[in-house]
């Protein structure tokens, strides 16, 4: 088993109009026993910025720490807020410079541009960045999500149907993989505002 | 093969681990206590490679009395649990240290708390767990037993049923297990 498939745990996000979507699961295990069903593995890192990790517990919170400084540092130098392209650069370079010994985690980018136009960017373990305009996935069961969100996604829903298709790409997506699932957080991020919403998956 | 069990109840924390202390086949002692006091109102159960677990355990508990001391200030449970992970965390692309523990506290503000630590530097805060091969038993127990908010004689009484249950289904014999429990008034011995 690989060590990106130790703890579990999932990622997706998916863009609307004027809105984005990133959901995760709520798994954390060893291997195949649970440990507990309220882990969190997306984080605001502002309004309008949103960054979901996958892989193993340890990095995932090692990486969120230190993002949580590298941005804070930003804003404080800088007086502004990061725009989300700088922040997958940055997440980008800050993978890349543990080349070889890298933190083992596939982090998904979702948040809004200036304009409110939706930016998602998913990434490897080494900072490879694939930037897209539909969704990006990553994860124990990425395969399953790369299937669902083809089935469902359609361009430019608003943000209550962009909560409906992205909910029901993970959902159904989960129920094939025994390393994710037990729960799901949804965020939706808009102009106005980020709801968070919990899901019900099946709980085994 | 340690066996270390953390549970919350209603204003406490229940440790619970085995007093075995065995290398290879063989049975050194038992009589060894594996549920260090940090401080007052903190207790951290240890389990793992003996040597790495006196040499990091005891570092923690070097630093948290160091902070106490140069602070005047009492770091929170969380607080103690977040440096431990760090370090682990540091040292786990360097050389790790082989050691799983639970962190149980009482704080006045933020009441009793247990923290799973592993030689990862996984954190997660729980309202009970176990770690080692007794996990397989014991978190199944706990999940069919454990109330949120019990009183301290029911989450002894669950304490036991978990225990029993290695007792019985364990291949390895545990035969004594120490109990601590900490509250508002400090730490105190249960049982053995």
């Amino acid at each position: 088993m690989s060590i990106l498939e130790y703890n579990g745990g999932c990622v997706v996000a998916m863009a609307g109009k004027e809105c984005v979507a990133i959901a995760a699961d709520r798994r954390l295990g060893i291997q195949l026993q649970t440990l507990a069903c309220d882990a969190n593995r997306v984080f605001r890192m502002h309004d309008k910025l949103f960054l979901g990790l996958t892989g193993l517990m340890t990095d995932i919170t090692s990486l969120h720490n230190s993002f949580d400084f590298k941005l804070n540092m930003y804003s404080m130098r800088e007086g502004r807020l990061m725009s989300p392209q700088t922040f997958s650069s940055l997440v980008a370079s800050t993978l890349y410079e543990k080349r070889f010994g890298p933190y083992f985690s596939e982090p998904v980018i979702a948040g809004l541009n200036k304009d409110n136009t939706p930016f998602l960017c998913a990434m490897d373990l080494l900072g490879a960045a694939a930037y897209a305009d539909d969704f990006v996935v990553s994860g124990t069961c990425a395969e399953s999500l790369f299937g669902t969100c083809e089935t469902f996604y359609r361009p430019d829903l608003g943000p209550d149907d962009l909560f409906e298709t992205i909910s029901q790409a993970m959902l159904s997506a989960l129920d094939r993989d025994c390393i994710s699932g037990w729960g799901v957080t949804v965020h939706i991020i808009t102009p106005e505002g980020v709801t968070a919403k919990s899901l019900k998956a099946r709980m085994d | 093969m340690d066996s270390i069990i953390a549970l919350t109840g209603d204003g406490f924390v229940m440790c619970a681990a085995d007093m075995t202390n065995a290398r290879s086949i063989v049975v050194m002692k038992e009589d060894m206590d594996k549920i260090m006091e940090l401080d007052r109102h903190r207790l951290l159960c240890m389990a793992g490679e003996p040597g790495d677990v006196a040499q990091f355990t005891e570092y923690v508990q070097k630093n948290v009395h160091l902070y106490q001391l140069r602070t005047g200030v009492s770091q929170s449970t969380r607080a103690i649990a977040n440096f431990t992970r760090n370090e682990l965390a540091k040292s786990l692309r360097k050389n790790p240290y082989s050691v799983n523990l639970l962190l149980g506290g009482y704080d006045q503000h933020d009441g009793p708390e247990v923290f799973y630590l592993d030689y990862l530097g996984t954190l997660h805060k729980m309202p009970f767990s176990a770690q080692g091969y007794c996990a397989y038993f014991i978190l199944a127990t706990l999940d069919r037993y454990y109330k949120p908010n019990m009183s301290e004689q029911e989450a002894l009484e669950v304490m036991r049923k978990a225990i029993d249950e290695v007792r019985i289904r364990f291949l390895i014999k545990q035969p004594d297990f120490l109990i601590k429990v900490v509250d508002k008034n400090g730490i105190r011995t249960v049982s053995k």
